[in-house]
């Protein structure tokens, strides 16, 4: 075509005004030629991962935790789905109604929500975690642009504050804090899947395209716990420290053909369901992470060591009199006046100064070895985070008074759990089982620490402990033969013992006759006037202790008759 | 008797002008069918405003050129009024004030400057052929700038664009020294510092955005990226008809209006593309080949004009799109969503119908 060759238009169009024309068409459209091969033919794999970049998500498909069940099955923590709402600030322009709006729904004042989204330089912020589904729906239905939700799991826990500080429970990125939660996390986890989507502008799921890898929702975790017996446990613990206007306190109770922990109980604790203004003091597993000096309760093992060796008989006597005994610059008393009595009695009636003297005959390595034989000075391995091992000092430093104050439990120092698990020696004849925080199937071997003989010898006086003349009559149950010692000791404070502060505690099983749990009750200062154990202490025991047989449905072996208790304050005291 | 319609009928239709006119306008409703998928009422819409400007265009071809010469004048001066009224009485619609209400419907007068605008000029210069002076191109110039001013304050820097480059094109056709072309280049080029002065934020904005669009990617930047991204991800064949992503998953914004050449190169590739391209350089060929056929100076302008402005819409929409220039409110033409825009561009090929038609049959 070349129009400029026309004659009329030649006339008043100068040749180089066409061309000029023609040129600059040309060259326009070479360049857009140029640019459509550059773009789609040269530069179409950068433009095109671009593009895909644009509409093709990797998202995270998160696996549902794994429940915990009490040993029956009974659910203890449960997760439920929830959404999360979140935004990009510089998106979301809500009208003063729906601002309104979202605010009821989201429990937040329309000034806070604001303030959210006010934090520029953001391209996320969550306005709200974890609120329930139906909420979440509602908000969608407001049709706020800029505005999305993510779904989560929350943790749920029906037992609420009762079995709070064996599960623990989860951050709100579900994943465990404490407890159970924490130390079982790689099972309760699973592991989250993703899946490739791809969206649109908005960020909405258009069409799901491949699955990447699927999520693995976490197993189930069955607990050693009976729902049941926790329950049981933490009631009476909570009357016990109200009554007694005590600091703390814990049960434990542990099966003694398995060594599981069927229940672990602390006061004071916390609803993990609700966690704000929660305390340290109230997140702490005590029976677990705090040690304290245990008292009277560890007289069996020096007695069970001195049998053992063959240097006492149950029935040796014993003198005690003058009631006190003096090693170097101190002086050991007993609570009660007794000329003398036998290696039975000074268990039954709790004797500091016969059990020092005991003591003393033994060496200080092979009481060491008995101590540490029965799993103190050693974390009990449970797998819990922070469980502690207790002070068990190397016998090469003992100074004989360190020696004698030991045998009654003193300048020595064990966790709730570890004295239970140390009773469970004498329940089974002498063996030591590993405890358990989950459902065992086959009991783990068990490693024999004493004689068989002995350990019966011992089951026999700390079954005289609870009888009339012991200091434990109030851990009696109708229809049982009970075992077990009381222990009260003063606690230290600052390196010296402090008059006014006690703790009271009682380990004992049942039934006597073919023991069956062990329970260990400690009341951490008990400040309403009674402190020794077998007060404050025993008739916890005996309230559990009656429980869990009955719903473990365990056969009686003693007889069906009411308990004769002592009256009031004239009960054997112990040794403080 | 039909066959005799038939001709009566499509008498003054040029023949290769609409036969590339119906292969651009069928490309340009499939493209809209992909890119309106939300909407699929648009379809529709588009097919009768291509309907009714079609009619327009027949008519448009069956009046001779005398005619139009003769109404330039009060055409252009009613226009010019609406343009006035515009400013007092608009509509103000997404922030412009374009719509002027008349009762019955609302009109943009800024879309029918483009046509006004060439047919005035092209009178003018055909009114005093016989002594053009520099005289007659200050008043020219003079009739150009005022209706471009009152619509570039609308503001519609596209539409002015379109209203300047159609004078423009009048008024080079009509001879203007190459002198005064290089003297106006150099006054606009030293005005350029004022002009940047006088223009919005927002049109500023699209100007830097151009040359560095990464420095804004979510605001003014987004279009000229997104769009980018479309036309390169259809690559050599295009992702097929309907399979545009960026364009189904909604990332092209504007896409059945400004930005539809962005759907369109997406779907049916470089070969498309350059398919599309080859459409318009041979409908702009058609179109000077009627203006140099053009019997009189007043048909050889306004066909010239017509035909260059039509090229002048394509280049600075695709420009635009393809991430060349900066982002204007120009259509596609013939394939953009839009009445308004579909019936101006009819007339005018009407026009070009007519002058075609009507060649032979003047006096010279």
């Amino acid at each position: 075509m070349n129009f400029a060759a026309s004659p009329v238009l030649a006339l008043t169009l100068p040749t180089w005004r066409s061309r000029l024309l023609l040129y600059v068409f040309i060259a326009c459209f070479a360049v857009l030629l140029g640019r459509a091969v550059y773009l789609q033919g040269l530069n179409n794999d950068f433009l095109q991962a671009k593009g895909e970049s644009r509409y093709s998500r990797v998202i995270e498909i998160p696996a549902n935790r794994g429940r915990i069940l009490d040993r029956n099955g009974e659910a203890l923590a449960i997760s439920t789905p929830v959404k999360s709402i979140w935004a990009i600030p510089g998106e979301v322009r809500p009208s003063e109604r729906q601002l309104a709006r979202l605010g009821a729904l989201l429990e937040m004042s329309p000034r806070e929500i604001e303030n959210r989204l006010a934090e520029t330089g953001r391209d996320f912020v969550f306005l709200k975690r974890q609120i329930p589904p139906e909420v979440a729906e509602r908000v969608a239905a407001l049709h706020i642009p800029g505005l999305f939700q993510n779904r989560e799991y929350r943790r749920y826990y029906p037992s609420g504050e009762v079995a709070a500080h064996v599960l623990g429970f989860t951050g709100v990125d579900d994943i465990g804090q404490e407890g159970v939660e924490l130390a079982f996390q790689d099972g309760l986890a699973g592991k989250p899947g993703s899946r490739r989507v791809i969206k649109d502008r908005l960020g909405q799921t258009v069409e799901d395209v491949e699955s990447i890898k699927a999520a693995q929702d976490g197993h189930d975790l069955a607990l050693a716990l009976d729902a049941r017996i926790q329950n049981l446990a933490f009631s009476q613990l909570k009357a016990a420290v109200a009554q007694h206007r005590a600091k703390a306190g814990g049960v434990v109770v542990v099966d003694v053909d398995t060594g599981e922990l069927l229940a672990l109980a602390n006061f004071p604790t916390y609803n993990p369901n609700n966690r704000h203004k929660l305390a340290g003091a109230q997140l702490r597993n005590r029976a677990l992470t705090d040690t304290f000096e245990p008292g009277s309760t560890l007289k069996p093992f020096t007695v069970a060591l001195a049998l053992e060796g063959g240097r006492v008989r149950p029935d040796s006597v014993i003198q005690i009199a003058p009631g006190s005994l003096s090693i170097g610059a101190s002086t050991i008393h007993d609570a009660h006046f007794e000329r003398s009595l036998t290696v039975a009695q000074i268990i039954q009636k709790s004797s500091n100064v016969g059990a020092a003297k005991i003591a003393l005959a033994l060496s200080a390595e092979s009481m060491w070895e008995m101590f540490r034989d029965v799993g103190f000075g050693a974390a009990p391995g449970l797998g819990f985070p922070g469980e502690a091992a207790g002070k068990l000092r190397p016998y090469r430093n003992w100074r004989p008074i360190e020696q004698a104050t030991m045998s009654y439990g003193h300048g020595i120092s064990v966790s709730l759990v570890q004295l239970a698990r140390a009773y469970s020696v004498f329940a089974r004849d002498g063996e030591l089982i590993p405890l358990s925080m989950l459902r065992v199937d086959m009991p783990p071997p068990a490693r024999r620490v004493m004689a068989r003989r002995t350990a019966g010898a011992v089951r026999a006086m700390l079954e005289m402990a609870v009888n009339r003349g012991g200091t434990a009559p109030r851990a009696q149950i109708m229809g049982y033969r009970v075992a077990g010692k009381t222990g009260t000791a003063h606690k230290q404070e600052n390196g010296v013992y402090a008059a006014d502060k006690y703790v009271s505690s009682f380990v004992g099983f049942a039934p006597a006759s073919h023991p069956r749990l062990v329970i260990a009750v400690m009341i951490d200062e008990p400040s309403a006037g009674r402190y020794y154990g077998g007060t404050v202490a025993a008739p916890v025991f005996a309230q559990v202790m009656a429980g869990a047989l009955r719903v473990l449905d365990v056969p009686p072996d003693g007889p069906m008759q009411p308990i004769e208790l002592p009256p009031e304050g004239e009960e054997v005291k112990e040794s403080v | 008797m039909i066959r005799r319609l038939l001709e009566r009928l499509t008498a003054k239709i040029d023949g290769p002008l609409f036969a590339l006119v119906a292969c651009v306008l069928a490309l340009g409703l499939a493209t809209l069918y992909s890119a309106a998928y939300q909407a699929p009422g648009r379809v529709g819409a588009q097919a009768l405003n291509v309907l009714l400007a079609l009619v327009l265009m027949w008519v448009a071809a069956q009046i001779p050129p005398q005619v139009f010469m003769r109404y330039a004048l009060p055409a252009f001066v009613l226009v010019l009024v609406m343009l006035a009224g515009v400013a007092l009485f608009g509509d103000v619609r997404n922030g412009a004030r374009r719509w002027l209400p008349l009762g019955f419907a609302s009109v943009q007068p800024s879309e029918l400057m483009k046509v006004a605008m060439p047919l005035m000029l092209a009178r003018y210069f055909h009114r005093h052929e016989a002594a053009l002076r520099l005289r007659e191109y200050v008043v020219a110039f003079a009739l150009l700038a005022v209706p471009t001013a009152m619509i570039a304050r609308q503001p519609d820097l596209g539409t002015a664009l379109l209203v300047a480059a159609a004078g423009f094109y009048v008024i080079f056709l009509a001879g203007l020294s190459w002198k005064v072309i290089a003297g106006g280049s150099a006054v606009v080029l030293a005005s350029l510092p004022v002009l940047w002065g006088v223009l919005h934020d927002y049109q500023r904005r699209r100007f830097l955005t151009l040359i560095d669009p990464s420095s804004d990617p979510l605001g003014a930047g987004y279009h000229i990226i997104q769009s980018t991204i479309a036309v390169g991800s259809g690559g050599i064949t295009g992702k097929g008809w309907l399979g545009g992503t960026q364009t189904h998953l909604e990332f092209i914004p504007e896409r059945a209006t400004d930005f539809i050449f962005a759907v369109y190169s997406e779907e049916f590739g470089l070969i498309g593309a350059s398919l599309l391209l080859v459409l318009y350089l041979a409908l702009i060929m058609r179109g000077l080949m009627i203006a140099a056929n053009a019997p009189t100076f007043f048909t050889r302008l306004l066909a010239g004009s017509i035909t260059l402005t039509f090229f002048t819409y394509a280049v600075v929409n695709m420009g635009m799109v393809s991430g060349l220039l900066p982002v204007v409110g120009v259509p596609l033409p013939l394939i953009s969503y839009g009445g308004t825009s579909l019936v101006t561009l009819f007339l005018s090929i009407g026009i070009l119908m007519s002058i075609q038609h009507h060649r032979a049959l003047v006096q010279t």
